[in-house]
């Protein structure tokens, strides 16, 4: 039996073909607000259940339990508050209103609650910094002043390139049924795969009836690899290297928080959503700078005994030459002189100055892959 | 905005259990004995709810869904 959603039910926030029709046509009666695309992206997935059991943005009260008590005011654990904000609104609560991205009205939603809040107290609470230089304190800095809460209807999809890889929760729910899994463990990435991240999630596997690659596309940075070199680069990991019936890969759209340990119980409960029922928790995951110590993420998830999946936390993997294999510090005995770490930044730069990594670190499948691409990498 | 006071209520458990959960959590991350009570009570519950029956979609969305993980070469 797959997971259940988290809070109980699977959110559904979409609307029948008709009712979209007479909405859209009746957008000149509606509030307008503007929504930018992380919100916009926030909006599809509380729509399509990714962050159930929300179904719209925080109201004042589940604001401030998130943040003082890392729960919904109804004492379901979330951790990471889910905002849209606006400027001096030209509505009041009770109010109907249009959200539109890119010029299109992509959600109407029924405001329950406006309130102003203290940005600071936000940054610190969530990412326990207010450093300006933390980009998730950055951005709560340029949110505008207001905070409007309520259910979302969502009209129209955001434009998606990658919707052939896009599963929703209900799809994944069924493929996990149908292959017949009952416990699967989800693997989060913005990254190509190297032979660490195998490493991890065939440990992973071992004990579970089913790998749940779940790519998150969404705002990227220069250096960062192209979302399809990603997508691409795992379909031949899986071609040649994963059991087909006991692995599959779809992409989740997601802005990344660096929120550090918070952010990862809201990673785990996202794939919750998706059916998991077993989240590999990363070192330093969600991590940015050294904001969080290497292990804030692991330790947190002590305090959800309820959280409805179950985090698995394995340790970082390396190359061993004595072992003549992938380890961790846990299973392998020998000294440090014998140990090869695999950095990212390391493989970036030999793909970069087309030199192909060593076996041992990056399948030669994959590296072909990144290097049929004239561009692997966000400029 | 609710009132920050009406967040927390009273329960009353036989002060002998309180002894033996006070020793419990002597040197462990529990600070008091309501956060022992609490942390407790969530995985009990929690525990409970997992038991419940997954919720079901209707075979028409069930058999939509089917289809597209079909075409996109999710199912055979
Ligand atoms: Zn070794």
């Amino acid at each position: 039996m797959v997971s259940r959603p988290h809070g109980g039910r699977l959110v559904r926030r979409t609307v029948s073909d008709n009712t979209r029709e007479r909405i859209v046509g009746e957008q000149h009666e509606y509030p307008a607000v503007t929504i930018d695309r992380g919100t916009a992206i926030d909006l599809e997935n509380i729509a399509h259940g990714v962050y159930s059991p929300l179904d719209g943005f925080l109201t004042g009260e589940d604001y401030e339990s998130v943040l003082d008590h890392m729960r919904l005011s109804d004492d379901t654990p979330w951790t990471i508050p889910v905002l849209l904000d606006a400027d001096e609104p030209g509505f009041v609560e009770g109010d109907a209103i249009l959200l539109f991205h890119a010029g299109t009205p992509v959600a109407r939603m029924h405001v329950e609650d406006i309130y102003r809040y203290d940005k600071r107290h936000l940054a610190l609470k969530v990412f326990g910094t207010d450093d300006p230089e933390h980009p998730g304190v950055m951005k709560v800095h340029s949110m505008n002043d207001y905070l409007v809460g309520g259910e979302i209807e969502l009209l129209n999809e955001i434009p998606n390139e990658f919707g052939r890889y896009t599963l929703r929760p209900v799809e994944t729910r069924v493929l996990f049924r149908e292959r017949g899994w009952d416990t699967v463990v989800a693997f989060q990435t913005r990254n190509v795969p190297h032979t660490g991240h195998e490493y991890v999630q065939k440990a992973a596997l071992t004990f579970v009836d089913g790998l749940f690659i779940n790519p998150v596309l969404g705002k990227k940075k220069p250096g960062d690899y192209r979302d399809e070199v990603i997508i691409k680069a795992y379909e031949v990991l899986f071609e040649h290297y994963y059991p087909k019936d006991a692995a599959t890969l779809a992409t989740v759209r997601y802005e990344m928080r660096y929120a550090g340990p918070r952010e990862a119980i809201h990673h785990a409960i996202m794939r919750k959503n998706f059916g998991c029922t077993h989240f590999i928790v990363g070192r330093d995951h969600a991590g940015v700078g050294d904001y969080y110590g290497p292990y804030d993420a692991w330790k947190i998830f002590d305090e959800f005994p309820d959280l409805g999946i179950t985090p698995m936390f394995i340790r970082e993997a390396f190359y061993c030459r004595k072992c003549a294999g992938m380890v961790n510090a846990k299973i392998c005995p020998h000294g440090g002189e014998h140990h090869e770490k695999i950095s990212g930044t390391r493989l970036r730069r030999m793909i970069t100055g087309g030199i192909q990594p060593p076996e041992h670190l990056m399948r030669p499948e994959v590296f072909e892959v990144i290097s049929s691409f004239e561009k692997p990498f966000v400029e | 905005m609710s009132d920050e006071k009406r967040k927390y209520t009273t329960v009353s458990i036989p002060v002998q259990l309180y002894e033996k959960i006070k020793q419990r959590i002597e040197g462990t991350g529990f600070t008091s004995v309501s956060d022992y009570v609490t942390y407790v009570l969530r995985e009990v519950l929690a525990s409970l709810e997992e038991e419940e029956k997954e919720e079901v979609f209707s075979k028409e969305e069930e058999e939509k869904v089917k289809e597209r993980l079909r075409a996109l070469g999710y199912l055979d």
